[in-house]
């Protein structure tokens, strides 16, 4: 049996050495991937299903659009009063045994939680999905720590069995083929073949259980903090979550400042959106509010119960009050599922810890908008995501903005000097004219010098000759 | 009705024979076309690629072009929605801000034009063939028109309207967007034409001259068969 690979340490794309080269790297991924008819095709077919569940799903509700409005009002209510509800949440937490850290940016979040580890004398983690932990890098701190970390959600196992990080926020393994899962449970936990999903379950399922027992600490993300009741609600379908939060003597939550919300009873609209827009499910299989570590008289439950309140420039998006709303994303996945961008270049080119469109408009805000604006830009703005965001983010036009913020702070020299003068010329109908004029000329001499951005689209499509006459010289002599 | 036509500048350039039928439709249903001739670009190619201050310019001169207008109808989801739903963001806090929205509640899309402001779904035309309607974008998610051309097609004589299996997926133009990640642009077109041409139909309807461009150019360099025809053309389509 070959030992478990260090898993996220060699992650390809999660963390680029030089940023710089983040859009150099995109196009030529994205070049790479498009060639993969195969992947794509496999791409599209899993996402199929989605469509028509979430279809199913969405029918049952009396009125889709107005969950839709109460889901996007529960978060923006709780977005824009972050500095009362984060206290309240942290003073509820504590009340109820927990102990609450403030962590300003992914090097604190993890000093914090290795320190944790420390402190708990731990030897083996087991940690159940947790995008905030892929955010910080939190696995290759650990490991490089000497801590042993096994991720207990089968998809995220599976891409830790890998070595690579999660092709898709919410479905980590998507992209990968059952046969494939056989193979490399064959290899690393010497189990049988077999191309059925139950039986691939159970492989992964006998071999998590023990690891459940021996690990000292137990870490999870958090879906929503509830600031009445200071309790973290945890959604998923295999169950794992609660074994790692309540098997090991230690549980700790990752959670981004933004999943605080008000009420309990804010849970009762996200909680449904939230698997209705994701997989398109009435409810996840579990949803879980956790209350604090073991209590006395209680016989099982964690002894200590920590949340890690991580910032990491979420800040900086509630600073913009234009882009503010992507603050409300609970992470479902929706925009991706039905991204066209998405399906066509895959998960692992975008190069980032959140992929598909709502994470073309926050990795800009969280990793620098110079060496992540050509996200907002590899997007034909069909608007498909903003249509499928279940908290009516905005996604498609945040594109726009950070185009436009991009444009503004760093212009490209040549680029902003072809606006300018296109706009000089379109402020003058002659001179306008008279270039369309030029250009359908010249179109078939064009085609042959074939100039830089002609050329990209000759390469795949054919351009129809220009007609004799344009509309205006046409309606002239009608 | 006096309606002022707005033809986008690859329309002017590339594709006159659209204008031409949104003019001889509307007027065969007894309205008056104007056509302003100071009229250029709408801005839309700088304004997607961020540069909001060079397309203002060309803002604040378009509302002006149109200024006093009954109504303006454009053969283009794209550019409409343009004018209809970026012009006011763009203008903004700016003197423009109520020109700008003024000029928004009269700009329609050609089709939505026809069903929703002049009441018309059967504008006595025929085109004995099968078609299968692309929606572009911009018209299905910025202006929200999706059953308006449909309900015009089905009005069409001896026309028999197909669906795809993607009906509401992107051809992947994008403008600017379709030579910068050329790559993606033409996985996407091969996606969307795929599922246009398995209709097996004689004509792709679409509302958009730019997503004709994008698609027929894929079709042909594919040598697949249908070809794109703009919806304008379909119903300027008489026995006569």
């Amino acid at each position: 049996m070959t030992p478990l690979p260090t898993g996220s340490a060699t992650h390809p794309g999660t963390d680029i050495a030089a940023p710089r080269l983040a859009k150099k790297k995109f196009l030529h991924d994205a070049a790479e991937h498009v060639r993969d008819t195969g992947h794509r095709a496999f791409v599209r077919k899993a996402l199929g299903g989605y469509y028509t569940t979430r279809d199913a799903q969405k029918a049952r509700y009396r009125d889709y659009e107005q969950a839709r409005d109460a889901a996007s009002l529960a978060k923006w209510s709780a977005v824009n009063r972050l500095d009362e509800l984060l206290p309240r949440f942290a003073e509820n937490f504590t009340a109820n045994g927990g102990q609450v850290h403030w962590a300003r940016d992914a090097a604190e979040a993890r000093e914090i939680v290795l320190g944790l580890l420390r402190g708990a004398r731990a030897k083996a983690v087991i940690k159940s999905k947790c995008m905030t932990s892929e955010e910080i890098h939190l696995n290759q701190a650990m490991e490089a720590d000497g801590y042993g970390v096994v991720e207990s959600d089968l998809g995220e196992f599976i891409q830790q069995l890998r070595g690579e990080p999660p092709y898709h926020f919410v479905f980590p393994c998507m992209h990968v083929r059952r046969d494939e899962i056989s193979d490399l449970f064959q290899k690393h936990l010497g189990s049988p073949p077999t191309s059925e999903p139950e039986e691939l379950t159970m492989i992964a399922r006998r071999h998590m259980r023990r690891l459940y027992v021996e690990a000292d600490v137990g870490i999870t993300g958090a879906n929503f903090l509830v600031a009445e009741t200071g309790q973290i609600s945890i959604t998923e379908n295999e169950g794992n979550a609660r074994l790692t939060a309540g098997l090991p003597r230690v549980h700790i939550a990752i959670a981004g400042i933004e999943k605080v919300v008000d009420r309990l009873d804010d849970l009762a609209v996200l909680l449904p959106m939230l698997a209705t827009a994701g997989t398109g499910q009435p409810l996840t299989c579990y949803n879980t509010l956790y209350s604090g570590p073991r209590r006395a008289g209680e016989c099982d439950g964690p002894e200590e119960m920590h949340v890690v309140l991580l910032d990491n420039r979420r800040t900086e998006i509630l600073a913009d009050p234009e882009q503010r709303d992507s603050l409300h994303c609970i992470r479902c996945g929706a925009c991706l599922n039905v991204c066209p961008i998405f399906k066509n270049v895959g998960g692992f080119t975008y190069g980032t810890t959140y992929q598909g469109p709502i994470g073309s408009v926050i990795t800009p805000h969280l990793r620098g908008l110079a060496d992540w604006n050509h996200l907002s830009g590899a997007s034909s703005l069909c608007g498909a995501c903003t249509d499928a965001c279940p908290v009516r983010i905005d996604i498609h036009h945040h594109l726009l903005h950070n185009r436009r913020n991009a444009a503004r702070t760093a212009p490209g020299r040549f680029e902003r000097l072809g606006h300018r003068l296109f706009v000089a010329a379109a402020s003058r109908p002659w001179l306008f004219a008279a270039g369309g004029w030029w250009f359908r000329k010249s179109l078939g001499l064009l085609k042959a010098l074939r100039p830089p951005l002609l050329k990209a689209w000759l390469a795949t499509r054919d351009l129809p000759p220009a007609p004799p006459h344009s509309f205006r010289s046409q309606w002239r002599r009608r | 009705m006096r309606i002022d036509l707005f033809i986008p500048c690859f329309v002017d350039q590339m594709a006159p024979r659209v204008g031409m039928a949104v003019a001889s439709v509307l007027e065969r249903l007894g309205h008056t076309c104007e056509f302003r001739p100071a009229q250029t670009c709408c801005g839309q190619p700088s304004f997607n690629a961020g540069y909001w201050d060079e397309a203002r310019a060309v803002a604040i001169r378009t509302v002006g072009v149109f200024a006093g207008t009954e109504a303006v109808v454009g053969p283009s989801g794209s550019c409409v929605a343009m004018l209809r739903v970026f012009y006011p963001q763009l203008l903004a806090g700016t003197p423009h801000e109520t020109a700008a929205l003024d000029l928004a509640a009269r700009t329609f899309e050609f089709g939505e034009f026809l069903v929703k402001k002049l009441g018309v779904t059967d504008v006595g035309a025929r085109f004995p063939h099968r078609v299968t309607y692309h929606d572009g974008c911009h018209g299905l998610r910025e202006l929200r028109v999706k059953e308006e051309p449909r309900m015009l097609l089905k009005a069409v004589r001896d026309l028999e309207l197909v669906e795809c299996d993607e009906p509401e997926s992107c051809c992947g133009f994008g403008g600017l967007f379709s030579v910068k990640y050329p790559m993606i642009s033409t996985a996407m077109a091969e996606v969307k034409g795929g599922s246009l041409a398995r209709t097996d139909c004689d004509y792709i309807v679409s509302s958009d001259p730019s997503c004709q461009l994008q698609l027929d150019g894929w079709l042909s360099r594919q040598g697949k068969k249908p070809r794109t025809i703009h919806l304008a053309e379909v119903l300027a389509g008489t026995d006569a």
